[in-house]
Formats: structure tokens, sequence, C-alpha cells
């Protein structure tokens, strides 16, 4: 099986789904001939022709609003936008129209849509190219709210998340587009939607992330396996809706849980998995469940951004902290 | 209309506009130019004159429902009827409706019933699931968020080479958006299949035309996003048929996108939920009533013996019974059990909210 990198499975994804199913389009800015900022895109133009390939203007509300219409119609739109700084003004068309669609019309139209987007820092971009405002979309009802961690999550959960007949958010850790390699065979099958990943079994600390995160994640987990703690590692992978049963599942065999999110602390989804384990698990707690997250600031540029996204150290300590709670 | 002749400051003018005005009935009802075709079939017109009636009436009734507390908010759309109504009787049943809050006559004409409207304006999602066209949209809520779908499901005609347009409906309020524009700057890109009809009624709220744009006419919006922008009286709706006929036939010849400004008044509160004595004048209104779309048509049916004093009383009759049938439909439809409202949040409701929805049925907490 050929080594890819996370970017290159989606671009395998697209291309299949592409493949596969002639109602599938790919429209955003710069997705054509120059195959997307990412370089997502590339090659699909020259091998779908440039109908459903399609370089829109430079419009973001144009190109979320443009997915609901063609997705209202039955069609497959896949919305490229170029930075999740710049997603905000798709907000409108996912809270008002995509995400209720079905349920306003009561079934008689649907939206089918996907929106894809990079998502978090760490590659020392200008301003705004660096958010990771993904509890503001989770928050959405009717929305599925999508993030892969490795090639091989990125390849199914995007074929997942195109065939899905309700519209997802697929956001892409930036940060291990190209860092991230792993094997994928371009089989054309799907991972499930709606389910965490165990990627790691461990009996004493639950170790909840998503995206990006999860290599700082799992190198505190290769940290504390030498210290003699067994962390469990989950990769939650859709925020909207998530799998409360592995999360309580986990929790009730370690008792000790520590969620680790680059976005901001406050409000974050951190908040909402702290709060399920409190309502439904309290009693299989040995420590307070913990969260390390970033900061409550705006993202910093370059020069400082290291300093708002969880470390390996930040992630240990707490996970040690909760292991010696008693 | 582009030109190359050297202006008086000695530069060159590489662009010339123009914006072009459509009438046909003046307000009394005489005719100020050949009418089109379509006018000589007395049946054509007088569906149309029905139509707007049935929309007054059913307009009166609904008002009658909310002050009584049987309805919700309610846009009336008095002194506009011609509009939507107009606009909708060009359409084809394949076409696509993307119609704004205020747009009833259209959706009527298009086989909504009655009812269902009622159920939306009376909080229920099932009056957005309605008879009619299976692919027409909802009412939009969020003014002008409509336009960037109408680009989108036209985009989706052209590239399965269908001969379908999309029709969309927005107020002069919504003009002022970037949706809007948005969504007709790539309808022109893209040679799209697609009429965007701004039902200019003066008035967004309490907001007048002219501190909402600084521009002589919405109709040259559509020059920015390359293709044509047409005013019509808004009023006459065998101007307002005429030229959505003429726009959905370019539309449907792969000859590109139109743009119609309504120009019309809204004679009634913005919502029943408004007094829009409150930021105009009631002689204002007054003298706008001189214009109003059908006893404008009514005078020219007259004038022709196309319509008689019985088949009005007959017609009164009608609308009365059909409204009445539909309020009592309403009135008696039960509502939904509660936990339906997750019925149809997904394609399958995950299990996270079953047990929300569990609870709601009263069985068992989430
Ligand atoms: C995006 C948005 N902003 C504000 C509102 C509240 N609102 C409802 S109708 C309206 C005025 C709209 O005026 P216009 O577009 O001219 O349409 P009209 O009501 O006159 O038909 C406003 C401000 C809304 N529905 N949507």
């Amino acid at each position: 099986m050929p080594e890819v990198t996370l970017v290159e499975a989606v671009n395998l994804a697209l291309a299949r789904a592409m493949e596969d199913d002639p109602d599938v389009v790919v429209l955003g800015e710069d997705v054509g001939i120059n195959g997307g900022v990412f370089r997502a895109t590339v090659g699909l133009q020259t091998r779908f022709g440039p109908e459903r390939v399609l370089d829109t203007p430079l419009a973001e509300l144009l190109i979320s609003g443009l997915c609901v219409g063609m997705a209202a119609q039955g069609m497959k739109p896949v919305g490229e936008i170029q930075f999740m700084g710049f997603l905000y003004p798709c907000i409108d068309q996912l809270v008002n129209h995509a995400s209720r669609f079905r349920n306003r019309t009561q079934g008689r139209l649907t939206c089918p849509m996907v929106l894809r987007t990079p998502h978090g820092a760490g590659i020392r971009a200008p301003e705004h190219h660096s958010e990771s405002t993904e509890a503001m979309l989770a928050h959405i009802p009717g929305l599925r709210v999508v993030i892969p961690s490795s090639p091989e999550r990125a390849y199914g959960l995007l074929l997942a998340a195109i065939r899905d007949p309700d519209p997802v958010v697929f956001l892409e850790p930036t940060r291990i587009y190209r860092a991230a390699k792993g094997e994928v065979e371009d089989n054309g099958e799907a991972l499930p939607l709606d389910v965490a990943f165990v990627l790691r079994e461990g009996r004493d600390v639950t170790l909840i992330s998503w995206g990006a995160m999860l290599k700082e994640t799992m190198a505190a987990a290769d940290t504390l396996a030498a210290d003699g703690i067994a962390a469990e590692v989950i990769d939650l992978a859709t925020l909207k809706p998530y799998d409360e049963i592995t999360v309580l599942g986990s929790i009730a065999k370690t008792g000790r849980c520590v969620i680790v999110h680059e976005a901001t602390r406050t409000g974050g989804f951190g908040a909402e998995i702290a709060a399920l384990i409190a309502e439904r698990a309290l009693t299989s707690l040995l420590a307070p469940v913990a969260r390390v997250t970033g900061y409550d600031t705006v993202i910093p540029m370059a020069r400082l951004e290291q300093h708002m996204m969880p470390s390996v150290d930040r992630i240990v300590t707490a996970a040690r902290k909760a292991c010696q709670f008693s | 209309m582009a030109s190359k002749k050297l202006s008086g400051g000695g530069l060159p003018v590489i662009a010339r506009f123009e914006v072009r005005h459509r009438n046909y009935l003046a307000p009394d009802g005489s005719i100020n130019r050949p009418l089109p075709a379509f006018a000589s079939d007395t049946n054509l017109l007088t569906a149309l004159y029905r139509a707007m009636l049935l929309l007054r009436n059913f307009d009166r009734k609904a008002v009658a429902l909310q002050r009584t507390g049987r309805l919700g908010t309610y846009a009336v759309s008095l002194g506009q009827e011609a509009v939507s109504v107009g606009v909708a009787s060009a359409m084809r049943e394949e076409d696509v409706l993307l119609p704004s809050y205020r747009d009833n006559g259209a959706l009527i004409w298009r086989g909504v019933k009655l009812e269902e409207i009622l159920l939306f304006w009376g909080g229920d999602e099932r009056g957005n699931c309605f008879s009619g066209p299976v692919e027409d949209f909802p009412f939009c809520v969020p003014v002008g968020s409509q336009a960037p779908h109408a680009a989108g499901v036209a985009y989706a005609f052209k590239l399965r080479k269908q001969p379908r347009v999309a029709v969309c409906m927005f107020g002069d309020g919504a003009t002022s958006k970037g949706d809007v524009y948005e969504a007709m700057n790539f309808a022109g890109v893209h040679k799209l299949p697609v009429v965007f009809v701004a039902t200019n009624n003066q008035w967004a709220i309490s907001v007048p035309l002219r501190l909402q744009t600084g521009c002589e006419t919405l109709a040259q919006k559509a020059v920015a996003a390359g293709f044509i922008g047409e005013q019509v009286d808004g009023s006459d709706v065998v101007a307002m048929r005429a030229a959505a006929e003429d726009a959905i036939a370019a539309a449907r010849e792969g000859r590109g996108p139109r743009f119609i400004e309504a120009v019309t008044y809204r004679l009634g509160d913005h919502t029943t939920s408004d007094d829009a004595l409150r930021y105009r004048s009631a002689d204002e209104v007054q003298a706008r009533w001189k214009e109003e779309p059908i006893a404008r048509l009514r005078n020219y049916l007259v004038s022709q013996k196309m319509w008689s004093k019985a088949e009005e009383e007959q017609l009164a009759a009608e609308c009365h019974e059909r409204v009445e049938a539909a309020v009592e439909c309403y009135l008696a439809t039960e509502p939904r059990r509660p936990e339906t409202m997750f019925d149809h949040l997904y394609a399958e409701l995950p299990e996270t909210y079953a047990a929300q929805r569990r609870q709601l049925a009263g069985e068992g907490d989430a």
C-alpha cells in the first residue's frame, strides 16, 4: 500500500467520490488549476473538468449558499473554504439553512453537502489562518462536524461525509496535512461517522482529543507509558454528534480523564465532554476531569503560537496529576 | 450599450448602461401601450385577477386570525399582489421558486394549499412540507439568504443540462445584502438560468428606499453582475407577467440571468407586529391606494367587457368559501407530538439524541 500524507488522502477521497458519483462537485477559491492553497484538489480539474471542479468568485457566503442550492437539487457539493478564519461568512448558511433544511421542510428537501476547511494553528500563517472554532459548529443542531487525525481517517471519513445524506463540516488539521503519513488503500471504503476511534488502549487514564492535537496526545501517552502509566487515547473524530458511549465506556474503565484541544478553553468542546462525564460517570471518577486547552486569547501569530497550543508536557503533567489524585 | 466615443473631458467612454422601465396598464386601468400577446387571452387575465383577489382575501383573514390569537406573526401582500402572482404565472411547473416570506401569491399560484401557509405562520413546520412543486424552496426568513441557493439550483440545472429556471424573490432591503450581490455576480459569471426578482415596495420595515441605497434604481445593480436589470411597474400584473416571461424565457434558452425590480408599494403594515403609522403618513398610503394592482386590472377587464359584476360577486363568494375552508382545515390540524421535533433533524437520528427524543416522548429521562 502506498504511503500518503493527510492532504493527499483528502485528494484521493475527493477523486474517488467524483469518480463514483457524477453528482459530486468540488467548488471553492483556487480549487481548479491551482489545486487549492494546500493542494487538496490538485489534478481534479484536469480529470473532471471545470464544471465539476469549480473556481468560485472570492465569496465564502456564496460558496456555502451555492452548496445548499445544489444539495437541495440532489447534488453532492463539496465546498472548500481556504482557512477556517474565513469560514465565518458561511455560518449564516450553516445555521439558518444547511443544518435545518431537512427539519424545516419535514424531509421534503435535504442538504447533503460537505464544507471542508483547514483547521488549527501551527503552520506559522498570518492572522486569521489558525482558527479552531469547532465548538461553535458543534453547537449547531442538524450538522455533522468531523475532524480526521490521520491519512487513513481523512480518506475514510471524507468519503463517509460526502455520502452522508446530511450536511457535514469537515475540518482538516492543517498542522499535520503533510506531517502525518500513512498507508491508505484507495479502495473506496468509508469509515463510520459519529464513532470515536480508540487509538491506544490503557487502564489508568483516558486522553481524549481530535485533529492535530492527537500528535501531542499520543506522544504524551508514550511518555506516560515510560512512567508505567497506561493511557487510553481516544480520537473523537466526529464532534457532532459525538460518540458518548465510547467516552463513557473508557471512563468506566480508567476513572480518569484528560481532554486535550487546541481551541480556547471557555465554552470549548472539552467542556461538553466534561459535563457529560460529570452527569453520567461521576461515580466512576477517581480524579477531577482535566482540560488541557488553548488559552482564552486570540490565537497569536507565529512567534507565540506554539505557546498557545497544548504541549506534550502540559498533557503529561495533567495526566500525572489525575493519576496521583486520591 | 457599450460605446467608445470621446466624452467632454477627453477620456474615452468605455461603457454605457441603461435601465428600462416597463408598464402597460395605467393606474386607472387604461393602457399606455399595446399589451403583450398573452393579454388577449381572457382566461389568463381573469386567472391573474382571481389569484390576486384570493390573495387579498386570504391576507385579510390571516390578519384577523392573528388578531384573535389563532395565528402567529403574518406578512401581508396588500398592494403588491401583482408581483408574486405575475411572476409565478410565467413559471413552468418544473422551474424552482425560491420565495421570500412575503411571496404567498407565488406559492398559491404554484399549488401550495392555503391551509399549509396558515400552518407555517401558525408555527408548524409541516406548512413547509407543502403541496406544489416538490423542489420549490420554503419561505426564506433571513433576508436575502436564499439568493445563493438560487444560484446553486441554477448551477445544478446547467450542469445537468436541464431546461429549467430558478426564480428567486426578495425585497428591496435584501438588495443591500452581500448575499444577493454574491449570488448575482456568480450567476453572471456562469450565465446561469436564474431570474432574480426584487419587490421594491419602498420600505424595509421602517427604512425607506432612499436610506437603503444611493442608487437611482435597484435594477441597475444587475449591471455590476454583468446582466440586464429591468424596472417594472410592480402594480401592473400585465407588466410583471410580461417581464417575468421574457426573463424566464431568456434564462431557459441559455441567455443567462436577469434581474427584475418590481416597483410597487406596501399598503399594509410590514407584518402583524408592525405599526406603519410610526414611520409613514396615512396621506402617503392613501395616495398610493390609487395605484393598487387589483382595481387597476379590474378597471381594464371591465372596460374590455372581460369581466362583469356578476362574475365579481361570484368570485367574492368563491374566495370566501376557499379561505374559510382552509381556516377550518388549519384550525382542525392537531399539533405534532413534541418528540417529532427530532424526526427530521437528520436522515437517521443519532443515538445520542434518541435519548432526548425519548424524554420528550415521556419515555424516561435523558
Ligand atoms: C438578515 C435579516 N436581517 C433582519 C431581518 C429582520 N427583518 C425582517 S423583514 C425585514 C425588512 C426586509 O425588507 P425588504 O427586504 O424590503 O422586504 P419586505 O419586508 O419589504 O418585503 C427585516 C429587517 C431578517 N429577517 N433577516
